[in-house]
């Protein structure tokens, strides 16, 4: 089936669930459905590792009684699926209690232009020539140091979504997107040691919805063996306070934490650390950070939120001060706000830095202002509390001195508390990744305490 | 009704499938020249409720259905599946899983070894085979979270927010293999959840709390165990209230009982899982019979414990669950196997062959991975620490099998001064090498106790249930990752 009678096929299937509730007494509803599909093969030590066909249906179905209500799901789209699924949705708002909040999102907030944000491009590579593609990834990383001793494999994997949101209010949308990727780890080990001891393992992977944006396989390989390698001879570090990088790769964690902690069911539940900071100054004042939701291509774009909300471009962050929370509309209701559009969180994140001298900064540059300290390459845990912002995290990376790398610590701890970490921000690199939905360059910090 | 019987006809008979097309299934597999190829029947219904702000507000009932069609050549694993159980889709799948013989033939000449006789299914009894979701009432449900919210902000005003929730799961799978498999099993499972945000001086901490296993709902509505989740919650919420910032550096460390296992299950039990030993990739590989902890520790990995939450009565290959020993006072025992690994590396499945779903393939993976008790009381423990950590709660952890780098952070710690518990530490994590920490592992408590059965554990994106337990233990020096330098 092509994929625009697919969307067809789902945009039907929605409104057949919205009539549903309506014929079972729902005084709204709101459903979603989508289809993925596609295939990830991977190799390893140059043979095919696993070749897995994926298709995936899902739709689920929300029905409100006045303020009560339920929810639910089948992968089965069959007629008396659907008619089931609604039923299960019904039976549950039975037992619910009233919530003055629940509801639909304002109809007057509903986006209603629905541009093509080009994010479907299929990949002319089928499953036999993406096996050859993860093998040449995996060579190249097997080739580029004799300390390279084994793979955990390359992997090329492709992917089409259709995805639809309807409500009662009349709202029925969807759109296709698409994602490819090529990916690769492998292990390296000094040739004088013994059995497993000193292994060291790392990976690389490029991503898009457009191939023709994807690395070449072969880079992959070479970058994921480049960083395995550098990793070799890991020493423990040493426990102090100490400025510290956050390599561009992992830097988008931090803004991660950011955007947690300003989402409406943070701020409602007052689980959050930056409870009531709209205006406040949270970065220095040269950090901006943006949200672009309509960017072509974006790994995160779209034109709605989960809510059929219309998305919109905005900053987050603006001369370091706070300017927008992120709420969808229930979160909003509940803060007496309007929605920001965002429902399933923030769209495609930029951090930006307006200081003059950020603008050529390169992560060399950043080593040798940063003179003495720590880079940060990998980080391990989940030891952030959202409530408090206490951060202490397992981190791996390099030891700097003099400006320059001088060896690698893999067993060493950082903490800190997040609003202080924001608030210490000396510059952002121009080194940004923009594989993830958070892009950032490197960012480094004043200091931060180490433990090991 | 058997298993067997109810899965087949809750599975295979509405999309008319018999023994005949599962034959041909297979049979078309096995023809492109596979070791190996199974299907993997399932169906599951999810049923959740959650409470927030006193009011019942959100439920949801899931259903999700399919087929999973898995060919095994070698290492070469090919797998489809579909959310559409009928003749044609589960034809379809085995010819899209057995590509793998097609692309990037070896040239190798494979010897089939004989598969062993695939072992009795049926061994284990270890839960009912019952729907959860139909034996308590919907109002009943949604009573025990209003009492759970009553009962915690009963026991203190600075009790801000509560959230609570109850979830049920019911699956049934059927597998059937060409080793002659053809085995089924029903599970139920279910959970409790209370976590509580408690505000005090401007200052605002949270704390949390379950249960559950593989049982039907009148578990959770035990109102003693209830309500002992609601106040350990609150309890944990304002410990964390007093909490002082934690020291930096290397320290002994007393890990309590109980879910503190979960530093076994980073720090040795990933690494044991054969896939990762198959390809050489772990700390431990190779190291079968070499010391690899203090020669006071045993671990094992169970998956026969009555009703636990990683409890299973077979494993998703069909295969009975075992006790697996992985470590024997200090030295490497064996290893957590599925299926093709085993046969890889020359052993016997263990068991420990699971799968998120249809939609998946198995691999090696944990069940409840616990270490037997040792000796010494929990007090002597904590009174031989001159200056150290006691951590009693822990949030999640991670590991990387390769270096054997481990972190987990704790969400309840203390000081110990003078062999005393002193004040509560906020925003402990801790950080170190499986083996190493292992093998600096220097008291083990008498006092062994599982964890309350909410453990989830994820690897390559498959989450699975699993359980995890030990005794209060004592590492002679662990790297603390506090703020204080």
């Amino acid at each position: 089936m092509s994929n625009s009678r697919e969307q067809q096929m789902l945009e039907e299937l929605t409104q057949q669930m919205l009539d549903e509730a309506k014929v079972q007494g729902a005084t709204a509803a709101e459903a979603a459905s989508s289809i993925e599909s596609g295939y990830s093969t991977s190799v390893r030590m140059g043979e095919i590792d696993t070749i897995e066909h994926h298709k995936d249906n899902g739709m689920g179905i929300s029905v409100y009684f006045g303020k009560r209500k339920g929810s639910a799901s089948t992968s089965d789209f069959s007629a008396a699926s659907v008619k089931e699924a609604v039923r299960a949705a019904c039976d549950i708002a039975r037992y619910t209690e009233e919530d003055e909040y629940a509801g639909l999102a304002d109809p007057d907030n509903l986006a209603t232009e629905f541009p093509d944000l080009e994010l479907e491009h299929s990949w002319s590579v089928g499953v036999e020539e993406s096996v050859e593609l993860a093998k040449e990834c995996e060579q190249a990383a097997l080739e580029y140091d004799e300390r390279i001793i084994n793979s955990e494999g390359g992997s090329v994997s492709s992917h089409h979504s259709v995805r639809v949101y309807g409500n009662s209010n009349g709202f029925l949308a969807g759109y296709r997107s698409s994602q490819h990727s090529i990916s690769c780890s492998v292990v390296a080990q000094e040739s004088s040691s013994n059995s497993s001891d000193g292994m060291q393992r790392d990976y690389w992977y490029s991503a898009a919805r457009d191939p023709e944006a994807l690395a070449n396989a072969e880079d992959v390989g070479r970058i994921a063996a480049e960083r395995t390698v550098n990793r070799l001879g890991s020493r423990k570090g040493k426990t102090q306070r100490s400025p510290i990088i956050f390599a561009a790769p992992i830097a988008g964690t931090l803004i991660r934490h950011l955007l947690s902690a300003v989402s409406g069911g943070a701020l409602y539940r007052k689980a959050s650390f930056l409870l009531d900071s709209l205006g406040e100054q949270l970065f220095p004042d040269f950090i901006n950070i943006s949200e672009k939701p309509h960017l072509h291509r974006g790994v995160a774009s779209a034109s709605f939120d989960s809510d059929g909300v219309a998305t919109v471009e905005k900053d987050i962050i603006s001369g370091g001060v706070l300017s927008s929370y992120l709420l969808n509309s229930y979160a909003a209701r509940r803060l007496n706000m309007e929605s920001s559009g965002n429902g399933g969180g923030a769209r495609n994140v930029r951090v930006n830095s307006s200081k003059s001298a950020d603008s050529k900064l390169s992560l060399k540059d950043m080593l040798q202002d940063m003179d003495r300290g720590f880079l940060v390459t990998e980080l391990m845990g989940q030891g952030v509390n959202g409530i408090t912002g206490d951060y202490s995290r397992g981190a791996a990376g390099f030891w700097v001195d003099g400006g320059e790398i001088v060896y690698p610590i893999d067993e060493l701890t950082i903490a800190g508390n997040l609003k202080d970490m924001f608030k210490q921000i000396v510059s952002v690199g121009t080194d940004v990744d923009c594989r993830g939905n958070i892009q950032s360059g490197s960012i480094l910090l004043e200091s931060m305490s180490l433990a090991s | 009704m058997s298993k067997i019987k109810l899965a087949t006809t809750q599975l295979l008979e509405p999309g008319s499938i018999d023994e005949d097309v599962i034959n041909r299934a297979i049979s078309r597999m096995m023809s492109s020249g596979m070791d190996y190829a199974d299907l993997y029947f399932q169906q599951s219904h999810h049923e959740f409720w959650s409470l927030e702000d006193g009011v019942v507000k959100d439920g949801s009932y899931d259903i999700d259905s399919g087929v999973g069609v898995r060919a095994v050549h070698g290492e070469k694993s090919g797998f489809a599946y579909s959310d559409d159980i009928s003749v044609n889709a589960l034809l379809q799948a085995a010819d899209s899983a057995r590509v793998i013989s097609r692309s990037g033939s070896t040239g190798k000449v494979y010897v089939p070894v004989k598969s062993s006789q695939p072992k009795l299914s049926g061994a284990h009894e270890l839960y009912a085979s019952i729907n959860p979701l139909l034996t308590v009432a919907a109002d009943e449900k949604v009573a025990l979270l209003r009492d759970l919210d009553r009962w915690a902000r009963a026991i203190d005003p600075k009790v801000s927010q509560v959230i609570a929730s109850v979830a049920g799961a019911y699956e049934t799978i059927l597998i059937a293999a060409s080793d002659g498999t053809f085995a089924a099993d029903v599970r139920p499972l279910v959970r409790v959840n209370v976590s509580v945000i408690v505000e005090h001086n401007g200052r605002r901490e949270n704390g949390s709390c379950g249960f559950g296993g593989r049982s039907d709902f009148s578990l959770l509505l035990d109102q003693d165990k209830a309500k002992q989740s609601a106040e350990e919650a609150v309890r944990q919420a304002l410990v964390n209230l007093e909490a002082e910032d934690a020291p930096a550096g290397t320290m002994e460390v007393v890990l309590g009982n109980g879910w503190p296992g979960v530093l076994l299950h980073e720090a040795v039990g990933h690494g044991l899982e054969g896939d990762f030993n198959r390809k050489k990739t772990s700390a431990f590989s190779g190291r079968i019979g070499e010391n690899v902890a203090s020669s006071l520790c045993t671990v094992v990995d169970n998956g026969t414990l009555e009703g636990r939450r990683g409890s299973l009565n077979i494993d998703d290959e069909g295969t009975p669950t075992e006790n697996t020993t992985l470590i024997e006072n200090g030295v490497l025992k064996g290893y957590m196997q599925d299926k093709s690994n085993a046969h890889l590396m020359g052993v016997e499945s263990t068991g420990n062959g699971r799968r998120e779903s249809y939609a998946h393939l198995p691999l090696p993976r944990m069940t409840n991975t616990y270490m037997l008790p040792g000796e010494s009381d929990p007090q002597e423990i904590i009174e031989s620490v001159k200056n150290g950590i006691y951590a009693v709660n822990f949030g999640g952890g991670q590991v990387d099998i390769t270096s054997g780098k481990f972190v987990f952070s704790a969400n309840e710690a203390y000081l110990i001064e003078n062999g005393k518990v002193k004040q509560p530490l906020r925003g402990v994590t801790l950080i170190g090498n499986g083996p190493e920490v292992m093998s600096k592992i220097t008291m083990v408590g008498n006092d062994l106790e599982l964890d309350r059965g909410v453990g989830v554990c994820g690897k390559e994106g498959q989450s699975v249930p699993v359980g995890v337990g030990q005794p209060t233990l004592k590492v002679r020096e662990l790297t603390v990752g506090g703020t204080e330098v």
